[in-house]
C-alpha cells in the first residue's frame, strides 16, 4: 500500500480517473441545490480521488497530489467555515445558521439563503474530504510501522523500477506477513 | 418512429439481461476465483453497458442521455481495471489458478510471482 502498484494498467487507469472523479465531485457539490448530492458526497468523491492515487501510485508519488500532514488542519478549516457562517448569522441578529440574517450587503433573503447554504456545503466538503484523507493516511502510517519490523520496506521501489519484474519467492507485499496465503 | 426506438431500447435491455444472466451463472458455476472474476468483470461490464445503451436509445438526444453515455464510459474504464487488480492481488497472495484435474503440465507450472 505504501509502494506503487507494479501494474501499468492500474497506474494509467488511476491517473486518468483521478481528475475525472474530481470533476464529478465538483459537479455533485455545485448541483446539490437541484439534485441529489451536496457537500458530503462531493467531499467523499474528492477524498476518494486522492486515496486512489495513494493506492495506485504509492505514498511517495501521490504526495505531489496531496501532501500527508496538511489534511488535519484543513479539516479544521472546513469546520471553521461552517461554524463561522452560523455565528455570523447569530451575531447579525438571527438564530445560529439562519442564513437570511447573514451580514452581506446587496442581497435579499432568498439570495442570502442560497449563498449561506453554499458556504455551509463548502465547509462540509472541505471537512469531509480532509478528515477522510487524514484517517486513511493515519491507518497507512500505523500499518507501515507494524509491518516494518517483519518486512523491511525497500527504499528503491519507486517509480523507476516499477516495470522491473520481481524475482520469485519475494515477500508478497507490504501486507504479506499479516495474512496467510489462501490454499487453492 | 417512437415505436422503433422503443423496440431498439427493449432489444438492448434484453441483451443486457442476457449477459447479466450469463455472468451470474458463471459466478455460480465457475471452478475458482480467477474464472469467477472473469465472468463477473467482463460480462457485467457488457451487461451494464447494454442496459445504459438501451436507456440512451429510449431517452433520445437529451442531457440525460449524455450523462448516461458518460456513465457508460466510466463503467467501461473502471470495471475491468478493478477486476484486473483483484486477480493480481489474489495471484500475489499465492492463490493458484484452477487447472483441469490430471493435467500435469499445467499443474507443474509455477504461477508468476507478482508483487504490488
Amino acid at each position: 500500500m505504501k509502494s506503487a502498484s507494479t501494474s501499468p494498467i492500474i497506474q494509467v487507469a488511476i491517473r486518468g480517473l483521478m481528475p475525472v472523479i474530481q470533476l464529478v465531485a465538483l459537479y455533485v457539490f455545485f448541483h446539490g441545490h437541484y439534485s441529489p448530492g451536496g457537500g458530503f458526497q462531493g467531499g467523499v468523491l474528492l477524498a476518494v480521488s486522492v486515496m486512489l492515487g495513494r493506492l495506485a501510485l504509492g505514498m511517495d508519488m501521490s504526495q505531489v497530489v496531496f501532501r500527508t500532514g496538511i489534511a488535519v488542519g484543513l479539516s479544521a478549516l472546513g469546520v471553521l467555515i461552517y461554524a463561522s457562517t452560523g455565528l455570523a448569522a447569530l451575531l447579525a441578529g438571527g438564530e445560529f445558521l439562519n442564513y437570511a440574517f447573514l451580514p452581506i450587503p446587496g442581497l435579499d433573503p432568498p439570495g442570502l439563503r442560497n449563498l449561506g447554504i453554499l458556504l455551509i456545503e463548502a465547509g462540509v466538503t472541505v471537512g469531509v474530504m480532509m478528515a477522510l484523507i487524514a484517517i486513511y493516511d493515519e491507518i497507512v502510517d500505523s500499518r507501515g510501522e507494524a509491518s516494518a519490523t517483519a518486512t523491511p520496506e525497500p527504499e528503491a521501489r519507486r517509480m523507476e523500477d516499477v516495470r522491473k519484474p520481481r524475482e520469485k519467492g519475494v515477500d508478497p507485499g507490504p501486507e504479506g506477513p499479516e495474512r496467510t496465503p489462501v490454499a487453492p | 418512429m417512437e415505436f422503433c426506438s422503443n423496440l431498439l431500447a427493449g432489444a438492448f435491455m434484453v441483451g443486457g439481461v442476457f449477459f447479466m444472466l450469463v455472468g451470474s451463472i458463471g459466478i455460480l458455476r465457475m471452478p475458482d476465483f480467477f474464472t469467477r472474476a472473469h465472468a463477473a468483470g467482463k460480462i457485467d461490464t457488457l451487461g451494464i453497458m447494454l442496459f445504459i445503451a438501451g436507456m440512451i436509445v429510449y431517452e433520445g438526444l437529451t442531457l440525460v442521455s449524455a450523462k448516461l453515455a458518460l456513465v457508460s464510459i466510466f463503467v467501461a474504464l473502471t470495471s475491468p481495471v478493478a477486476t484486473h487488480q483483484m486477480t493480481r492481488r489474489a495471484l500475489a497472495y499465492g492463490l493458484k489458478p484452477w487447472v483441469r484435474p490430471g493435467d500435469e503440465t499445467a499443474e507443474a507450472e509455477e504461477p508468476h510471482a507478482l508483487g504490488d
